[in-house]
């Protein structure tokens, strides 16, 4: 056969056509590849509700239960500290929550259940990269960082200094930009709380 | 070229360029004469590769990737029951630190000489991959001993992906395999780390020598060898790569592996930086560690992150920020508009951007290893300022400088 005899626009077509294909079949062929990343059915089912007892849960004191191997902490708090919530609210980036995580039922100054305002449970996650924020109660704190005298207690952010109050609210022009997610809860009863389910304010 | 040799190699040559390829690569490679030591760094990164890949196929054989048994492998097993299982460990864990020096040093090299200029543009780019699969290597890697810095380091750094708009939350789960970092994180890190890296990281290599080769090496005067050629068509200033400079580069090994030996021998942690205090404890998701650091070779790209506070209530902008640092690296050949490519023939003030530059990035390094405080945060802003500044008014500046005369051949001072 001579070279007058190629053609040319034959063999592109069946290039870019055997191209196509082609890539086609490695888009379908990646699936199962990319997917085999997604959580497997055991992590799902490990990422059902946990139950935590706060009957023995002193005022001031605080505990650490693990939901989907996230800390959540359940905070106590005392009626100083409820009064503290009030002050200083011009020096939180978020006072009402507007743009941070948490369900509808703990939009409001305590962040809690109107029927437990004192109960605070929220994901001990730093909204910035995810480290724990440590509960500095004490005052005279040197975690306290820039507040000083004014720390009446709250949290701390050892990875990048975030600071935030007792009600998980984050302060202004801190590297976090919102305040502590509060995960989906209930009340079993009074001294039980369901973490990982949702529950209602009425 | 076309003559016939016998025996042996002679069967050989016939059915495999052994001979041709010897020649091309070492035998008749014509390199510039007048490498100082910078030039060494470049073959020690090689030396290291080596370090790395036989240190680490030993440590596969005795680790365990699992949640429950990776400390244990790694602490008991590896540091105190295998047999010279801490020497190998330790080889690895220096020559993960002893990589980063290296590149750092030989990235440094192609700043001071324009060694990213025309014609080596692509050798440029192929090593800035080889440097972000070297990160990706480094991270990966130190999830594996599962300590508590390697859980909180990796924690934080996932975590970057969430910060990405809508897709962040479901993207940053799917490269966990899990609603937190666990067994299926460990194993996937694990397999990328021992496997798909290291080839990409050989594969990529492969391509920084040959680009390299193409066009020869660079030289402190950054004068092209190739325009002064003598009457059989070799460089008047080049030498052969072997004997000549496979011999010095042997020098160069010989010192490197005498200051590795002694972080080997005596300082294996070195004070915390090589291998974090904080990584001597297994992992534990409900403690974050008092202070947590990346490991050092990350740190002038953590302080950038830092430094940018968040914007409408995302921390977004400061993984872009991050990322753009590392990226406009990529761009540097087309940034520096100076025709001229060693520092030697440049303009005064350019060096003493060059020199702030490094001091820049050595603080931004230091900073990333300290507590933020506000002080610290407002010197790692004006840091990261310049460094972008240093990079993106490039071709401004570098267009106003006036050069020194730059000689024919090369210099040997």
């Amino acid at each position: 056969m001579s070279a007058d005899a190629v053609n040319n626009s034959k063999r592109r077509l069946l290039v870019a056509a055997t191209s196509v294909v082609g890539a086609v079949g490695a888009g379908f062929v990646a699936v199962p590849f990319v997917k085999s990343w997604n959580p497997s059915a055991k992590a799902l089912a490990a990422g059902a509700p946990v139950l935590a007892d706060i009957s023995k849960l002193e005022e001031g004191q605080m505990i650490t239960v693990e939901w989907r191997g996230k800390p959540v902490y359940i905070l106590k708090r005392t009626d100083e500290n409820m009064n503290a919530l009030e002050s200083d609210t011009d020096m939180l980036a978020d006072v009402n929550s507007d743009s941070s995580k948490q369900p509808e039922y703990c939009k409001n100054p305590g962040r809690s259940y109107d029927k437990h305002t004192k109960i605070s449970v929220m994901e001990g996650v730093c909204t910035h990269l995810g480290c724990a924020p440590k509960y500095v109660p004490d005052l005279n704190n040197p975690f306290a960082g820039s507040l000083g005298d004014n720390w009446k207690g709250g949290f701390f952010c050892p990875c990048h200094g975030s600071i935030y109050d007792l009600s998980g609210r984050v302060y202004s022009s801190m590297p976090a930009p919102t305040n502590l997610p509060i995960p989906p809860y209930k009340y079993e009863s009074d001294t039980v709380i369901l973490i990982g389910q949702d529950g209602s304010n009425v | 070229m076309e003559q016939k040799s016998k025996g042996i190699m002679g069967w050989v040559d016939e059915r495999y360029p052994a001979t041709v390829t010897w020649e091309k690569h070492l035998a008749k490679y014509y390199t510039p004469k007048n490498f100082n030591f910078w030039y060494f760094f470049g073959s020690l990164a090689f030396m290291v590769l080596v370090i790395q890949i036989l240190s680490g196929v030993f440590l596969t054989m005795f680790y365990k990737p699992d949640t429950a048994l990776a400390f244990q492998s790694v602490e008991m097993g590896i540091m105190r029951d295998v047999e010279w299982g801490w020497l190998i460990r330790y080889f690895h864990s220096t020559g993960a630190s002893a990589f980063f020096i290296v590149v750092y040093l030989h990235m440094f090299r192609a700043l001071l000489y324009g060694s990213y200029k025309k014609p080596r543009e692509l050798i440029w780019i192929f090593g800035m991959l080889i440097f972000l699969a070297l990160m990706a290597e480094g991270f990966m890697g130190y999830l594996l001993p599962w300590g508590q810095m390697s859980f909180w380091g990796a924690q934080v750094i996932i975590n970057l992906v969430s910060a990405i708009p809508f897709v962040g939350e479901d993207l940053s789960i799917w490269v966990r395999g899990d609603f937190v970092i666990g067994d299926a994180t460990l194993n996937r890190f694990f397999s990328l780390h021992v496997a798909a890296i290291p080839l990409i990281l050989i594969g990529l290599i492969f391509a920084h020598i040959v680009a390299l080769h193409q066009v020869g090496s660079n030289n402190p005067d950054g004068v092209e060898i190739k325009k002064n050629k003598d009457e059989n068509g070799i460089p008047k200033d080049g030498i052969p790569f072997h004997p000549y400079y496979s011999v010095k580069d042997i020098v160069g090994v010989v010192v490197f592996l005498m200051f590795f030996s002694i972080v080997v021998f005596f300082m294996p942690e070195m004070f915390g930086y090589f291998l974090e205090h904080a990584n001597f404890e297994p992992a534990n998701p409900l403690k974050t560690p008092e202070h947590i650091a990346p490991v050092w070779y990350f740190t002038p790209y953590y302080s950038v992150l830092r430094a940018v506070p968040s914007i409408a209530g995302s921390a977004f902008p400061g993984v872009i920020a991050m990322g753009a640092a590392i990226v406009v690296l990529f761009f540097l050949p087309w940034l520096d508009r100076n025709p001229v490519k060693s520092i030697r023939y440049r303009a005064g003030w350019y060096k003493i951007l060059v020199a702030i530059f490094v001091v820049a990035f050595i603080v931004l390094g230091v900073l990333g290893t300290l507590a933020p405080t506000d002080g610290r945060t407002l010197l790692a802003q004006i840091c990261t300022a310049y460094y972008f500044a240093f990079f993106l008014l490039m071709p401004i500046y570098t267009k106003l400088e006036k050069n020194k005369p730059v000689p024919e051949r090369v210099t040997m001072k």
